[in-house]
């Protein structure tokens, strides 16, 4: 790589972990009995930026001029503010016992023998469960009455398959038919024609919870390098050679080559009012109030430029990343989970604490969630396999910072297959957040939702 | 005779270029014009009975000269099967290579070694076209297999079912498709028994089956009683009513973009069970389908866009960029995202795309003429002309086309009465006219 000047960040480290971060991205290839990913079949048009520019995927706008995105995303960006939900997803099926651990529990060393956690500091609304170390974060955030905790959120009887339980979480509902997000269908709703900002998913691609059916949504990589070069190519030449990309591919007989052919060139206009978190020469353009982590992944950095975003008007309304770290932990759980858990966590302090300093808490909902917990009973790997209902967390300033569901208890609490029973439906915080924290009608998102009981969520 | 309809149209250049990219990793220079004169039922016949392999042009070697160290150094895996899919003389062998591993997603990041993952290759390519319950034997089996998903941890006192579930759900039956969570229990018991050891600074060895880790007791699966193993979990499986459609459904998913009808798939089952698991005769009817011929174009893996560039232009292996490119790309070959394997239906973004401009970038770099010495002529029409002889004339379409020759137009028209501009952005736009050819949306689908 010594004759490439443009792979300075391509170390060994960063591609490895690169590739795990990639892990979940999309739902798989259909297979039968399989859910159709949300968002499949949505036309996409992409907009590359060049030299230090940013990407811009732009979802489900294929009638709209450019000028059209930018005037539209202008003119949202003068409206009124909006409050912005932003979900966080632990791909995996992160150990709720693990994030919360049941000590004071009797069967819980029972349980997991070599797993159970010792120490980790108190979590004051249970005095069975204490906080895993690495998310002493949340522990301080929870003092400040900034968590809101589900320590047993899922739905009855629990699909054990990664893909499909992401998927109703996804969709919002447990159908295997639905084709676009929960997010995506509020967006539907509420966005406007010319606006993707409002729909962005800060990931190499769309996430699927955000998939619409009529308003554009849009995806950025974060805020690294996007360049493209060529050999013996310079100057004017180069400059042309890049705007030609755009000009590749408009292909309209053939479902191949419109894929093929969907990515767009024309992104220098739209790529000014993405300045404030582009990267110069390798550094962000923005700069932050607090210290991120360190870390060769991109969540702290993408965490950043969403902070940095929001503090320059950009138009968002739903925003989804996904987590580090490594949550399906059949073998080796305790060192995997805890690096994962710990960067997470200490990147969404550091997220929290940025908004605070910007003055911009109030306007943002962090929502965290995974597609299903883990069982109980370790399995004898050093980990744990599949369960049902989870742990998971309603991050910010206005949240009521107080648990929605209990705990069940080890107890009377598993089902018959040894799995954590649900003490709250994710659905049900869904219809909460449409209603209380985005001022919606749940009923019009939501297929048959009118049944769920909705908690009190904000303060 | 086997009941699947077959494409009854003209076997030419085109059908024939397709059959080689489905079925392979693309023609060499002349490749789809020979292949033409076998006929369709002859050529199938030849890619699904191949000779002998024999791997044809230079030899892989790494940017130093050195030849690679597959087994031991970062990313020479991954460039040691880029350079099998571009030297070897049986492509389809090699294309099911790809798609065992992208069936029974395997990754080193879990396994954590390159000789074992290559073993598991070996088993893959071995098993490429032979029988289905031989070779889903082979992987439940497989140390790569027992690391990836916990086989060699599932034992008696302890049982772990990460393999047992992902066999049922990803590899033989598909979600929600007849059978229970309790199937999934039972069928983690029958697995048991599978054990290795690990050496302080030699890893994972002895990898053995221990009658004392297993459980011997009764189980039930899919309603019957037995004291079952490995071996009947394996015959279960693929005796389950859902195992056929199964089967043939995601192989055709491989192979052609749209899906099938009732009667193909009804028809292509049939083949299957007929011929007793076997996957050639299913392959086979699945590269003379008429989709495959009149449906719509794939979009290309990176892997087999990256094979593919390099066979067009008769290049071999000699960077081990393409392993870390690859990645850009969003296939790194021996880690797929899980153990799903890579989506197939999503193979370009805008970051991805990204890493096939890169890759296209790689592969041309030895070719760039330079701007100070070379001579090219001052004049769109002929530059483009000229880009793609050297890319052996693809079929481009007229939107492609002309956006390649305005951009051409344009870039001479920054040159000019420039003199010194005029001879070096010749050569600049024949080098850039290359790599756009490379990127365009008729080399990324076929």
């Amino acid at each position: 790589m010594s004759d490439c000047n443009h792979c300075d960040g391509l170390s060994r480290s960063r591609l490895l972990h690169r590739a795990a971060a990639e892990a979940g991205r999309g739902l798989p290839a259909i297979e039968p009995g399989m859910p159709l990913p949300a968002g499949t079949g949505l036309s996409r048009r992409s907009f590359l930026g060049h030299g230090a520019g940013a990407l811009l995927a732009v979802y489900g706008s294929s009638k709209l001029g450019l000028r059209a995105l930018e005037e539209g995303i202008a003119a949202a960006a003068g409206g009124a503010a909006q409050p912005i939900l932003i979900s966080i997803f632990l791909e995996g099926g992160a150990d709720g016992l693990s994030v919360l651990s049941p000590q004071g529990d009797p069967l819980y060393t029972k349980l997991r023998p070599s797993l159970a956690l010792s120490g980790g500091s108190a979590f004051s609304e249970d005095d069975r469960l204490r906080w895993h170390p690495a998310a002493a974060a949340l522990a301080t955030l929870h003092g400040e009455q900034k968590v809101t905790v589900m320590p047993a959120v899922g739905y009855t009887n629990a699909d054990q398959s990664h893909f499909t339980s992401r998927h109703y979480w996804e969709v919002g509902a447990t159908s295997t038919s639905l084709r676009t997000g929960w997010l995506g269908r509020y967006l539907d709703r509420v966005g406007v024609a010319d606006n993707p900002l409002q729909g962005l998913s800060l990931d190499d691609t769309l996430a699927p919870a955000l998939a619409t059916a009529k308003v554009p949504v849009a995806s950025i990589d974060g805020p690294d390098q996007y360049d493209f070069w060529s050999n013996r190519v310079w100057g004017e030449v180069e400059d042309r050679m890049l705007a030609a990309i755009g000009a590749l591919g408009v292909q309209p007989t053939d479902a191949g080559l419109q894929v093929a052919g969907s990515v767009a060139a024309q992104v220098h206009r739209l790529r000014t009012q993405l300045v404030p978190f582009q990267n110069q020469d390798g550094k962000p353009a923005y700069t932050s109030p607090v210290a991120y982590p360190t870390s060769d992944d991109a969540f702290p950095r993408r965490l950043a430029g969403l902070a940095a975003m929001l503090a320059a008007g950009l138009p968002l309304r739903c925003v989804a990343l996904s987590a580090p770290g490594e949550y399906d932990t059949h073998s080796n759980q305790a060192p995997a989970l805890s690096s994962g858990l710990q960067l997470t966590t200490d990147s969404l302090l550091a997220f929290q604490r940025d908004l605070e300093a910007r003055g911009l808490a109030d306007r943002v909902l962090v929502h965290v969630w995974s597609e299903f917990g883990r069982r109980a009973g370790e399995n004898g790997s050093g980990g744990t396999d599949h369960g049902a209902a989870g742990v998971g967390f309603l991050i910010g300033s206005r949240v009521k910072g107080t648990m929605i569901g209990a705990f069940p208890g080890l107890a009377t609490g598993l089902d018959e297959e040894g799995n954590l029973k649900a003490t709250s439906d994710f659905r049900a915080i869904y219809a909460a957040l449409l209603e209380q924290w985005l001022g919606t009608d749940a009923a019009a998102v939501l297929p048959g939702i009118d049944s769920f009981a909705r908690p009190a969520l904000l303060t | 005779m086997s009941g699947v309809a077959a494409f009854a149209g003209s076997f030419n250049a085109a059908q024939a270029e397709r059959l080689l990219w489905r079925a392979g990793f693309g023609p060499r220079k002349g490749e789809a014009e020979a292949l033409t004169r076998l006929g369709l039922d002859g050529a199938v016949h030849a890619l699904t009975n191949p000779d002998r392999e024999q791997l044809v042009g230079p030899a892989a070697k790494d940017e130093k000269g050195r030849p690679l160290a597959p087994y031991d150094a970062w990313g020479h895996d991954h460039v040691w099967w880029i350079d099998r899919m571009v030297r070897t003389s049986r492509p389809l062998v090699e294309r099911m290579t790809l798609v065992w591993h992208d069936w029974f997603a395997t990754s080193d990041a879990g396994v954590d070694s390159q000789r074992l993952m290559l073993n598991q290759n070996q088993l893959f390519r071995e098993h490429a076209l032979g029988s289905f319950p031989d070779l889903l034997g082979q992987v439940t089996k497989d140390p790569a297999m027992l690391l990836w998903l916990n086989g060699s941890d599932n034992s008696k006192r302890s049982p772990n079912e990460n393999y047992g579930r992902e066999m049922l759900e990803l590899f033989t039956l598909g979600a929600g498709r007849g059978y229970t969570e309790s199937d999934v229990r039972q069928n983690a018991r029958a697995l048991t028994g599978f054990r290795n050891d690990w050496k302080p600074g030699v890893g994972t060895v002895n990898f053995r089956y221990d009658p004392s880790a297993h459980d011997a007791g009764v189980k039930t699966i899919f309603h019957k009683r037995g004291a079952f193993t490995w071996k009947d979990s394996v015959r279960l499986a693929v005796a389950h009513p859902s195992h056929p459609s199964f089967f043939v459904n995601k192989l055709w998913g491989y192979f052609i973009p749209t899906p099938p009808d009732a009667a193909t798939l009804r028809a292509l089952e049939h083949v299957y069970v007929g011929s007793g698991n076997r996957i050639k005769p299913v392959v086979a009817a699945i590269l003379k389908h008429p989709s495959l011929y009149t449906g719509p174009r794939m979009v290309k893996s990176p892997a087999l866009y990256n094979a593919g560039l390099l066979r067009r232009l008769g290049r071999g292996i000699d960077t081990t960029a393409y392993a870390w490119l690859g990645a850009m790309a969003g296939q790194r070959l021996f880690s797929p995202p899980n153990v799903a394997g890579w989506d197939d239906t999503r193979w370009l973004d805008t970051a991805t795309w990204r890493g096939r401009w890169w890759i296209a970038t790689y592969v041309l770099k030895p070719f760039a003429l330079d701007p100070g010495k070379a001579v090219q002529p001052f004049d769109a029409h002929a530059l483009l002309d000229g880009a793609l002889t050297f890319w052996n004339k693809p079929e481009l379409g007229n939107a492609t086309h002309g956006a390649l020759l305005a951009f051409a137009q344009n870039a001479l028209g920054d040159a000019a009465g420039t003199a010194w501009k005029r001879k070096q952005y010749a050569v600049m736009t024949q080098n850039a006219l290359r790599q756009l050819i490379a990127v365009s949306p008729e080399m990324q689908a076929a």
